[in-house]
Order: structure tokens, then sequence, then C-alpha cells
């Protein structure tokens, strides 16, 4: 290496097990050529995984994105310092010199001199004139930005062994539309890999290898699998509202319906996308199509979630089905709207004034974003009450690997109790919120069906079971009582929680949901290692079914993993199931990064020792 | 106010096309106050839609929340109704409207609902130019919590308590008409001859309707010194014109009125017929209806009638271009792609 230190200690050489981090300008056109990367090394048959560090900015702030390569299938974050860290972005050098472990690399460009290396001593510095570089080949300023960025693929392509040929492959399947195109960005990451094989000796002791772990996998972004969800489960209608980080969810389902909704011989929509004008108005319309008949749903995120309680509460009293994705975002108010959380657990599962519980879904893969939003309308339909699917900003706005998306051509949509014009006839009179099958779900009608019956007034205010108003107490709380065997009858309709064993002696177990399920698996295989097998369970849905419970109770030591402050999902669990709030250890993290494996592991060998300890004194 | 609701009418009641009686149109027996303006409207839709031949269920009655929006309950209790939340009723029309474009949809409001909690939604159903009737029961004040000041109270407008309004009124006919409304008319609860023909035209209109129908409180507005009361008002109205509902051909001759006649065709080949008490007024100038209504007001002249409409214009269903098939009937077959097309798409995410 021309540039390194000679006190910095050498790297063992090491395959398909590493992370790289790139440091970027945000609006600079970085993102095309990472994912470019990530799709390469996806392609050579790797797990991968990518992940955006972004500022709350358009133009100008540091971004970075960061990419674990894991043979094992280790997709969670991995946390720590990286192998490799990308600079393109002098604004944030000091950082991103301090975020290479002792003996990693720092590719940068040496165009200008600079004088950072005196920071550290323990680390390589390999330099490569990429502005030199793109200005000498290019001439046209906006092309000198965004080749600059394909130009450091390609040094790496020489440097850690990227298939020249899936970076090739890459750019023929992005500009099919633009073929024009293709021939400069292949000479582009040319260009990169001869100026690196030139500059240096030899490739650094990072390599990647082709393997064969993602046959039958794709590579997707939970939003846009949100999206395409939502055309699949049947959505008309999509009310929304640009928030960070859910905006994608809208625009998803905008291009899959593009696609695939459109009617080839009058060109009209079978759908219908509404840009609200806030997130109350966004909910109503929800509402409004829903108890039309129309499957609709909206996105956003906590701030949304906030402003749409009141509305929430209408549709859980007035028994409307409706379904709201809420991609999290670090909260609380504002906080940070660019970074990760899972902190919506409680405004969400009680979201409105009053005795409220509202159905919600926990997804951990862009495939289980795909079914569990093509589900929840389903559910919705059923149970005639709003479902809310907690997803977070690390899941919708990142490109996860996960199975090949599914459909059984066989399935039909449930659309629930509905009565049409013929099943109205046969009864003597129709009672809205009469609990006709004991199970607390009522029938409902839609406007328009029958010219003598089945109209209805539907109300937030108290009615009783043929919907007419009234202020008798008992009537009210008989209601109240219903949606509760309601509530009872919902987890059937649910999907049921995973449960992993790795060990039959149950001394530990570990509740967890959503996106904190790759650091959890992966924390727990290396304590399995360390001789502490614990088994897990994936919460997927709230209500909670009996084997969560039966879970907690089989296990003499129990953690929840969650990313938030307050132990939502503990309260929760507490709150439902009755049980001793001290039984559950919590696992937390909310500093906006996605919980990683070492935390996880960590924490839970400091309680193990802690127990200990205890026991021998 | 009566509690038992006679159920008994007279036997040759006239008929519409459809065979039916208005006894066909009604709604529970209204809890409202005794003499409030609201129940005079709710008799005029019931009119108004009986008149138009219109299905009772084929109508979708959408309310927020005040005493306005609980009048839904007192007419047509064979359509569907929604009594949402306090200033929400246009998002939720918007997406019942967009899930079935076949009914037809009546929303009633009043001037708090409206102008004050609602204002965001009031102006954003504007601009879609839903195909719908906005109606604004317009009182001036809050009634359901006793009297307070609404934001469209006139100025100097004084209190049940006595107490002197120091804030400008909103005025939502003129907002409508700022915003792009399609059809904007004013009337007055005591003037059935006037609201009837423009409720019928309203719910003819392709487009958003705004009808704000000055609607006075008896117990808490209707005092001396109340810009809102039924007195005030009957002093103070001015039409700019006398209104008629025309279907599409059959004519109707307007025998009380004398002057000028203007007929402006709807879209779906009915039409309204205005006698014009000043010839040189064109509803369908919306510069000058902003100009008139200006006037007007500084005269202390409350103007009603049709002010603007605009016959041929584009709604949110047209916008949107959706299909003449509801989108709450579209089936699976429509809907769902199917596993062939995931496939391809699986192809395309590697």
């Amino acid at each position: 290496m021309s540039t390194a230190s000679n006190t910095a200690p050498k790297l063992n050489p090491v395959v398909n097990d590493f992370v790289v981090k790139f440091a970027n300008v945000n609006g600079s056109g970085s993102a095309s050529a990472n994912s470019m990367f990530a799709k390469a090394i996806f392609r050579m048959g790797i797990p991968v995984s990518p992940r955006n560090i972004f500022p709350s900015n358009i133009q100008g702030a540091p971004t970075w994105y960061e990419v674990r390569v894991s043979e094992q299938g280790y997709l969670g974050r991995r946390g720590g310092q990286v192998e490799l860290v990308v600079s393109v972005n002098p604004q944030s050098m000091v950082d991103d010199i301090n975020s290479v472990c002792p003996g990693g690399y720092f590719f940068y460009d040496n165009t200008y001199p600079l004088d950072f290396k005196l920071i550290r001593d323990d680390i390589h510095y390999i330099g490569l004139p990429l502005t030199e570089i793109t200005n000498s080949n290019f001439t046209n300023p906006r092309q000198r930005q965004l080749f600059k960025n394909i130009i450091y693929v390609g040094s790496l392509s020489y440097l850690i062994g990227i298939d020249f040929s899936a970076l090739e492959s890459i750019v023929n399947d992005t500009f099919k539309a633009k073929p024009k195109l293709i021939e400069p960005n292949i000479a582009a990451l040319q260009l990169g890999f001869d100026e690196a094989k030139a500059a240096f000796n030899e490739p650094l002791p990072l390599q990647l290898k082709r393997s064969n772990k993602n046959e039958g996998k794709v590579l997707l972004e939970g939003n846009a699998a949100c999206g395409l969800g939502a055309v699949y489960g049947g959505a008309t209608v999509c009310a929304w509202y640009p928030i960070t980080p859910s905006t994608s969810v809208a625009e998803g389902f905008e291009k899959y319906a593009n696609k695939l909704r459109v009617d080839p011989e009058t060109g009209k929509n079978n759908f219908a996308i509404i840009q609200a004008e806030d997130e109350l108005s966004a909910i109503g319309m929800v509402i409004g199509s829903n108890w039309n008949g129309a499957r609709s749903f909206t996105a956003t995120s906590g701030p949304g979630v906030s402003l749409m309680q009141e509305f929430l509460g209408l549709a859980y009293f007035a028994e409307i089905p409706a379904v709201l994705i809420d991609v999290q975002r670090a909260g609380p108010s504002t906080g940070m709207p660019t970074r990760t959380q899972q902190s919506d657990l409680l405004i969400s599962a009680y979201a409105s004034h009053g005795d409220t519980k509202q159905v919600c879904l926990f997804p951990a893969t862009p495939k289980e974003c795909f079914e569990l939003t093509a589900d929840a309308f389903d559910i919705a339909d059923r149970l005639q009450t709003p479902v809310i699917m907690l997803t977070d900003l690390d899941l919708g706005m990142n490109e996860h690997i996960c199975d090949e998306l599914t459909w059984d051509d066989a399935r039909a949509y449930d659309r629930g109790k509905v009565l049409n014009a013929e099943e109205l006839d046969k009864i003597e009179r129709f009672g809205r919120y009469h609990d006709v099958d004991g199970d607390g779900i009522t029938y409902r009608t839609v406007a328009g069906t029958h010219p003598e019956k089945g109209a209805f007034f539907t109300r937030g205010t108290s009615r009783d079971e043929y919907a007419i108003y009234t202020e008798k107490g008992e009537i009210f709380e008989a209601n109240l009582e219903r949606l509760l065997v309601k509530w009872e009858t919902a987890p059937k309709y649910l999907p049921a929680p995973i449960t992993t064993e790795r060990s039959a002696e149950k001394k530990i177990g570990v509740l967890h949901f959503g996106t904190s399920m790759e650091a959890t698996h992966e924390a727990l295989d290396q304590l399995a290692a360390a001789g502490h097998a614990a088994n897990d369970m994936r919460i997927l849905s709230f209500p909670f079914h009996a084997d969560v419970l039966e879970f907690i109770e089989q296990h003499d030591q129990i953690f929840v993993v969650e990313q938030n402050r307050d132990a939502q999902m503990k309260t929760l669990l507490v709150n439902e199931l009755e049980i001793a709030p001290r039984s559950l250890n919590s696992i937390l993290q909310f500093n906006g990064d996605p919980i990683s494996a070492r935390i996880i592991r960590t924490k839970i060998e400091e309680k193990l020792n802690t127990a200990t300890k205890a026991k021998s004194a | 106010m009566s509690f038992i609701k006679p159920n008994i009418r007279h036997p040759e009641a006239p008929k519409n096309k459809l065979g039916l009686s208005t006894k066909s149109y009604e709604g529970a027996i209204s809890t409202l106050c005794a003499g409030c303006g609201h129940d005079s409207i709710s008799a005029a839709i019931m009119q108004a839609v009986w008149g138009l031949d219109i299905e009772p269920h084929r109508v979708a009655k959408m309310s927020g929340i005040g005493c306005s929006s609980k009048s839904p309950t007192y007419f047509l209790n064979k359509a569907h109704g929604f009594n949402s939340v306090h200033g929400r009723m246009p998002s939720v029309t918007t997406g019942a409207n967009v899930a079935n474009r076949d009914l037809l949809y009546i929303g009633v409001s009043g001037d708090g609902d409206t102008a004050s909690i609602g204002m965001g939604q009031f102006a954003h159903v504007i601009r879609r130019n839903l195909n719908m009737s906005y109606i604004v029961e317009n009182n001036g004040c809050y009634g359901l919590t006793k009297g307070q000041d609404s934001a469209t109270a006139d100025e100097g407008s004084k209190s049940k308590k006595g107490k002197v309004n120091p804030f400008e009124s909103i005025d939502l006919v003129a907002l409508a008409l700022e915003l792009g409304a399609t059809f904007v008319a004013r009337s007055f609860s005591g003037d059935k001859q006037q609201l009837i023909p423009l409720l019928k035209a309203a719910m003819s209109h392709k487009g958003f309707a705004l009808i704000d129908v000055v609607s006075p409180c008896v117990t808490f507005n209707n005092h001396a010194g109340s810009t809102k009361s039924y007195d005030y008002t009957r002093e103070h109205v001015q039409a700019a014109s006398v209104v008629d509902f025309v279907p599409m051909a059959q004519e109707i001759t307007l025998d009380q009125i004398e002057g000028s006649t203007k007929d402006v065709q709807l879209h779906n080949g009915d039409s309204v017929r205005l006698s014009k008490l000043d010839d040189n007024y064109d509803p369908t100038d919306r510069t000058n209806a902003i100009h008139v209504l200006h006037e007007h007001k500084n005269q202390d002249k409350l103007l009603t009638g049709l002010i603007y409409i605009e016959p041929e214009s584009d709604n949110f269903h047209e916008i949107l271009n959706i299909p003449d098939t509801p989108l709450n009937q579209l089936k699976e077959d429509v809907l769902c792609p199917g596993s062939s097309v995931l496939s391809s798409i699986n192809d395309s995410l590697k």
C-alpha cells in the first residue's frame, strides 16, 4: 500500500465478512452508485445488508451508506467500527477516520493534500485522486460529480474483488430504457478499476468471493414492498401526506398501481391516490372510503399517528376498517426524522381518547411488509377496525434481502361481514351493532345497497344495537364490553408469533419484534456458542396470541428487545397479560441507529453475569 | 318539539316519478330547538331530493359535529349517514365519494364545523372540486355549547349576553369563490322558495357546490343586535336572482317573477333558471361575483341566490381518472395482479 502507515497493524485476510462504509455528501448522486455496489455483492450470491444513514436535508449535508457483508447471512447492523471507509466527503472526515477499526482501511480522494493522517497511525490510508481522474475524463460538471461515484465503485471492484461482470449486468439493467448511458457508465467503472490497479500493488485483505446464498432471494425496500402489498391486497384508495420515512410507501403504491392497475382498454385508473392536505385529512379519507366499501390505506410516521388519534378513536368505536402503515422514526416530537426507532407502540396500540385498543402488526422483512400489508386489508375488513402496521425507517427505506414474494392465486379477499341486498331481504331487522354470532363482530352494510333496509347512521356518539342514538349507560357499557369480545376474537385472524428454539432447557427466552429480528438472532447464535443457549419468540401482532404468555411462563428468564427508551412492548405485555413487570428484562436501544447484535449480546451477558455473581455471593 | 311523529299522510299526497311521496324522504323526529332554522333546511333537503326523483338510498348524508351535523338524522332515513368528527366531514366525504362515485353526497356542516376547526378541509375539498353539495347551516354561533360566537359572527354583532363581537367575520361564500368553487350560493332558512331550487341545482351540479344558508339559532342568536337573527336577515337579505331549477326537457313557468330570465344549463342537461333582479348580474363571472358580494357587504346587505356557477368543469373523479364503475365494486380479478406478475417482479428485484 503506497500510503499505508508503517505502524498500522495488518488485518488478517477475510472473505465475505466485513463492513464497508461510504461517507458521501447528500444530493451528490452517490445513492445510485452505492446501491450498485450492494446489488453487485447480492448478485455474487453473498448475503449483504446496506443501510443509508442520512440527514434530514436535501443537499450538502453528510450522508453515509453502510454495507455489511456476511457469508453467514447475518443481516442486522453489526455495530462497532468498520473495516473499510470510502471517504468522498471531507466535511465528515474526522469522524469517518475514527470509525475505522485498527488495521482497517481509509480510502479517500487524494487530489488535494490533506494532513489528517496525524489523527491515527493504526489504520491504512489509501488515496486515489478521484477528482483529478474525473476532471480529466469528463467536462460536464454534473457528469463529473456523478461519474466520480461510479469511478470509486470501479476502484473497489479491484480492491475488494467485486465481480466486474456483476457491475456490468447492473448497469445494463439500470439503463435498459436509456441505452446511451450504458457505455459511459461501464467505461467509468473500468477507469476506476484501472486507476486502482495502477496505484496499488495488491488488493486489500478484505475480499469478496462468489457464493450461492441468494438463491430464491430478492433485494428490496420495505416501503416499496408495502406499496406492492397494497396493490395485491386490493387497496383502491391511498390517501396520504408526505412525511419521512413513509413517503416511499405511497410512491411504491403509485409505481406499481400505474403498472398493474390501469385499465388497458379505457386507460382509467382502477385506483385513486390522494395527496391530502394533512394527516388528519388523510386518515379521514381512508375512513370514508372504507366506510363506503373500498379498501383504503394511508402511510405515515409518528407525528402523523399523533395527528390521527381522534379519527382512530372514531374508527374503533364506529367499527370502520382502516389500514395505517406507520414507518416509525426517532421521536418524540420531530426527533430525528431520518433515524430509526420502534417507539410508536403505545400511541398506536391505545390510539385515541377513551377506552380504545387497536390491532397492530409488526413486520420484520420486506417480504412480511408485502404479506402483512395485503393481510391487513383482510384483517381490517374482518374485524371492522383500524389495523396499524408498525414498520420502521430501517426496514422501510433500506434494501433488505428476503425470500421471493409469493401469492396464492386461490386466495380470495376476506371482506368480512358485509350484507348485500339479498341477505338484507332475509333479515327481519338489521342491527348494525347487534352481535348475532357471539364473536363480537357485527354485520355492516354499505351505502346504496338496498332501497328499504340496511341504512343506518354511523356516529361516534353512543348508540344502541340498531345504531339509534342513546345515552342509556347500560347500553353504552354493553357495547364497550362487546368490543372487548371482538378484541378476544382478533388473534385468530392475526399472524402468530414465531419461535426459534435453541435449548430444551428453557432457561432464557428472548422476545422481540420487527427489525430487531436479525440482530437478535445473530446475538443468540453467539450466546449459544458461548454456552448460553436462548430461545426466542418474535411477536408479529397485537393483541397477543396465547402462545406469548405461554412462552414467558415457560422460561426462567425473559428478555424483551426493543428500539425505544420506555420499553413500550414490555408495557403492552405487562398490561395485557397481567404479568409482573420485574419478570421482564428490557434490552433497549434508542439512539436512532438500527439495533446491533453486539448491543443485545452484551446486555444479555451483563445481566447473566450479574445473576451469576449474585448467586455465588 | 313533539316526541311522537304522526305516521299518517294524506292519501293523495303528490308522488314523484319513482312513485314515492315525501314520506319516503323523511327522517327521525328532530331534537333541535323548536323553530330552529336547521329544521327548515332539512325539510328543504327532503323536498329537493324528492323533487329530483332520486331514490333515498342512493344518497349519502355526511356531517361533522354540532347542531347542524346532527340534522342528517332528521331527513332521509333510508340513506346511510355518517356523523364524523368535528370539522372533518370534507375528508370523510372525499374518501366515501372516491370509493363510490354513483351516490349523491350531501354534506351538512355548521359555521363552527366549517369556518373554524374545519377551515383547512373546507378549503381543500373546494380545491379538489369534489362532486358534492356542501350545506353550511350558518347561525353565527356555537349552539351545542350554549352560544359562543363563531367565526362567521359579524363584527359588531351582539351576543345574547350583550357582548359585541370585535372580530372580522369569515364570509364562506367569498372564500369559496376565491378558492375556485364551481357552484356558490347563499340562502336563508326562512326562504323555502329560494332554497329548494338552489338545493336542486346544487345536487345536480357535477362538482363542488356550496350553499351557505343563514339559519338562525332561536335559542342563542335570535335577539336584537344579532346579525344572524330572523328579523335582521329578513330586513337585510337581497337576492341576486330568483332561482328555479328546470329539469332537462321540462318547462316550468315562473309566474311570480318579473324581469328578464337567464337559463344556465348544467352538465347533465338540467338548467337553473334565474329571474334576475339586476339585468347586469352574470352568475358565470367569478370576478364580478366577488365584486358584487363585497359591494353588498359594504351596504350591510346579505346577497343571496345563485352567486356563481361554472357548469362545465373537471370534478375530482375526472381529475383522478377513475373508471365509471365505482371503485368499491371492483373485484379481485381487476385488483389483484396474481402470482405470475409477482414472479416477474421478483425477477426485477435480483
